[in-house]
């Protein structure tokens, strides 16, 4: 929810979330927890009529030039404190992971080992022996030992970079995109594409690596679209050194004066340019816990959650987010044409910002929502199979699939006989084969009553998740069959004296059952989990005035449609949405609710919760 | 693209035929600039000595700047060393040509590290997780995320 009020003090939270990042991580979740009764408080009183409910969580919307702000903010911090320039404070930052206080730790310890760590400058010629790297390679080692260069180029170049070298004070300059030395004495040649032309733009980093622009370029696009890698470090092997973003930008984006290249090529750069601003800003949100990046493909909107940044605070909410935009893929101009909320097809980008569900699971926390899609994965159609098909063995309770012959029974496990019809001993059976009469005999009954005392288990679980899925189908359903109703509707507020809007109620009533078939779909995986008591007897209370709520619309919206017959179905309906929004309120509400005063007791241990008493089903 | 690993293979090329391949490296093949063979022995004293491999170059036209899809021959006649970072399909599992690759190496630089890496080989075997990798292999070993975690041999 972002709704106007916040934005008010918008500064303010800003700084206050800056504050928390420098405080560490050691009283995240106290504070996580003062900031989420703090905001509720504050909603109360300030803006009653926005009253966030119980079960919504506060969340802000960022679009990709948002958050681009938020780091600009980062780096300008970091540059003002030890007075180094932008690009450098970045690749200082993204080294750290954006940590400033573990930053600003370690500079202060000792700025020239930061420095060289975050590929900024190169290691001071100290210690020429040395690996250049700590982790290098087998490769570097063997070659070491065999006191051989890889290739004869590159040894040649690698002894010219290091006559040339002068000691590197730990100073920075920026290292910014410049030709290599102009007073070269032999003519370029370039190590990796073997160019000789001198026309050729031989360029370096601080090292002095040199190669030509085309293969900086190529190097840099194949590292940003092909790897997904923001840290792209120089081309010369076991060179720490990473090229700063102006380095990457003057390769990829032409500057006015330039001559402009081939425009397809140009295209390209400048989407590479693009991506490596989205991977910088993947990067910055990834290392941050208050924000999350949506996860609908193709869209770069993030969303800021502090309420819901610590492990413990999914013990209490459930931060179902939207990151603001609708449909799947649109772009910028696409939604710009396409009036928002045009047919179901435009969803919300909703999410859960604690858990890797891409749906809105409320009730039910991110743990024992992940427990049961993890059990449903693994279980239902194995469970569902094995109900059908199989018996259990009377004594061993070993589970046997009958696949032919007679129902003369010898279980391979235990090799007790019993009868498949009755499950009894088939002992008692005399010669009465294949036609067993002897259902109610005293040894069977006892058979069967341990059979379905083992089996109760599994029909527990099946109960829950018949329902489950059975929501699940029902709310993709009359999806459809609104895309239906729709043309009809359409057609009729052409044909009849209907207005658009008074058509219009088919569509909220559609969406509604959908949402509520979502909370209802989830209240059964919560229903399995919780712990019998006279809170989950309320739970399912409330559960089913929702579903028969939600049955009686659905039935409705599933009633022939007529000219005649529309103003009283529309009256209906309407009552009836309004009422499925008020229960689909209470259960939400409750439960959340619930979670916040503790009151939900599990069968089963949940991470954040305790221990349950006893397991009992 | 293409004409820079094409000229880049050219040069490497005529760079091996004037000035030979180090000692126990020999060009089999290189009629094109997709596929070139060679073969390896290891010099001097080893777990391998008197043996000899074929190792089989594949190059993409983003060559240099990715790396090339290196493998031991396996079949016809060929196998692949018994060594803990050689799978028996012929793959390598060396981080010079995954992450570590770096556009100034070039195919004679592997030939090179590849024999060091035979040549301080301690023990022959197989890698602990063979028959699984080789069962679900992909046909080009630069599909395969290596993890490197053993630097010594």
């Amino acid at each position: 929810m972002s709704s106007d009020y916040e934005i008010s003090d918008d500064d303010e939270n800003y700084y206050d979330y800056d504050e928390d990042m420098i405080d560490g991580t050691q009283d995240e979740e106290e504070e996580d927890g003062d900031m989420y009764m703090d905001t509720y408080g504050d909603d109360f009183k300030v803006a009653p009529k926005n009253k966030r409910k119980p079960y919504e969580i506060e969340y802000e919307s960022l679009s990709q030039a948002a958050v681009e702000k938020l780091m600009q903010e980062d780096v300008e911090h970091i540059c003002g404190i030890f007075g180094v320039d932008g690009s450098t404070a970045a690749l200082l930052l993204r080294h750290m992971s954006w940590n400033k206080e573990r930053l600003i730790e370690k500079y202060m310890d000792n700025p020239s080992k930061v420095l060289v760590d975050a590929g900024v400058t190169v290691k001071e010629p100290s210690s020429p022996s040395a690996p250049v790297r700590s982790h290098s390679s087998s490769n570097s080692n063997s070659n070491a030992n065999n006191g051989r260069r890889p290739t004869r180029s590159t040894s040649k170049l690698i002894g010219l970079a290091s006559g040339s070298k002068s000691p590197k004070i730990p100073t920075v300059s920026p290292p910014a995109l410049r030709p290599s030395k102009p007073t070269r004495p032999t003519p370029f040649v370039c190590p990796i594409c073997f160019d000789d032309s001198p026309d050729l733009k031989p360029l370096s980093l601080d090292c002095e690596h040199s190669f030509c622009s085309g293969c900086w370029t190529a190097y840099v696009s194949s590292k940003i679209n092909d790897e997904a890698e923001h840290c792209i470090r120089c081309m010369a092997e076991g060179c720490a050194l990473v090229t700063p973003d102006p380095f990457i930008r003057a390769l990829l984006l032409v500057e006015p004066t330039e001559p402009v290249g081939e425009p397809s090529l140009q295209k390209e750069n400048v989407a590479t340019w693009a991506r490596f601003q989205e991977l910088l800003v993947r990067h910055f949100v990834a290392s941050n816990p208050n924000l999350k990046y949506c996860p609908y493909p193709s869209c770069t909107n993030t969303v800021s959650c502090p309420g819901a940044a610590s492990k413990a605070s999914l013990a209490t909410v459930v931060p179902i987010v939207s990151c603001g935009r609708r449909g799947f893929g649109i772009t910028e101009e696409m939604s710009q044409s396409q009036p928002v909320g045009m047919g179901l097809a435009a969803k919300e980008h909703k999410f859960c910002f604690g858990c890797p569900i891409e749906s809105d699971h409320r009730p039910v926390v991110c743990n024992v929502a992940k427990m049961w899609l993890k059990k449903c994965r693994d279980d239902s159609e194995t469970a569902n199979w094995i109900k059908s098909n199989t018996k259990e063995c009377p004594q061993c309770q070993s589970t046997i699939e009958k696949n032919g012959g007679c129902n003369h029974m010898t279980c391979k496990k235990c090799k007790h006989d019993f009868c498949w019809v009755c499950m009894g001993p088939w002992a008692e059976h005399g010669t009465a084969w294949y036609s067993c009469n002897r259902f109610d005999e005293k040894g069977s009954v006892e058979a069967r009553d341990a059979q379905s005392r083992s089996r109760a288990s599994l029909e527990r679980y099946l109960h829950y998740y018949n329902r489950w899925a059975n929501h699940e189908q029902s709310a993709k359903l009359s999806v459809e069959l609104y895309t239906k109703t729709e043309k009809k509707m359409e057609d009729m507020q052409i044909t009849s004296a209907l207005t658009w809007i008074e058509v219009q109620f088919m569509k909220k009533a559609v969406e509604e059952v959908e949402k509520c078939r979502t909370t209802l779909k989830w209240t059964y995986a919560m229903a399995y989990y919780l712990a019998r008591g006279n809170e989950k007897e309320l739970f399912e209370d409330n559960q089913r005035d929702l579903e028969k709520a939600v049955e009686d619309l659905s039935e409705l919206l599933e009633q022939p449609i007529e000219a005649e017959n529309i103003p009283t179905l529309r009256q209906k309906v309407t009552d009836k949405t309004v009422y499925v929004q008020k229960r689909n309120d209470i259960v939400l509400e409750d439960t959340a609710m619930g979670f916040l005063e503790g009151r939900w007791k599990w069968n089963v241990a949940v991470e954040g919760f305790d221990e349950p008493e006893k397991v009992e089903f | 693209m293409a004409s820079i690993s094409a000229r880049r293979l050219s040069k490497e090329l005529t760079e091996i035929k004037n000035e030979g391949c180090p000692v126990g490296i020999n060009l089999v093949k290189a009629d094109d600039f997709s596929t070139w063979l060679f073969t390896i022995e290891v010099m001097g004293e080893s777990l391998y000595q008197g043996e000899k491999y074929t190792l089989q170059f594949r190059f993409d036209s983003s060559y240099p700047i990715s790396s090339p899809a290196v493998q031991f021959v396996v079949g016809d006649g060929h196998t692949s060393p018994v060594h803990p970072h050689v799978y028996s399909n012929g793959h390598i599992c060396a981080s010079i040509l995954g992450n570590e690759w770096s556009p100034v190496l070039s195919v004679v630089a592997v030939c090179v590290t590849l024999q060091s890496m035979l040549a301080s080989c301690k023990k022959k075997e197989r890698p602990p997780d063979n028959d699984r990798y080789v069962r679900n292999a992909p046909d080009n070993p630069k599909k395969t995320r290596f993890h490197y975690d053993d630097d010594t041999v």
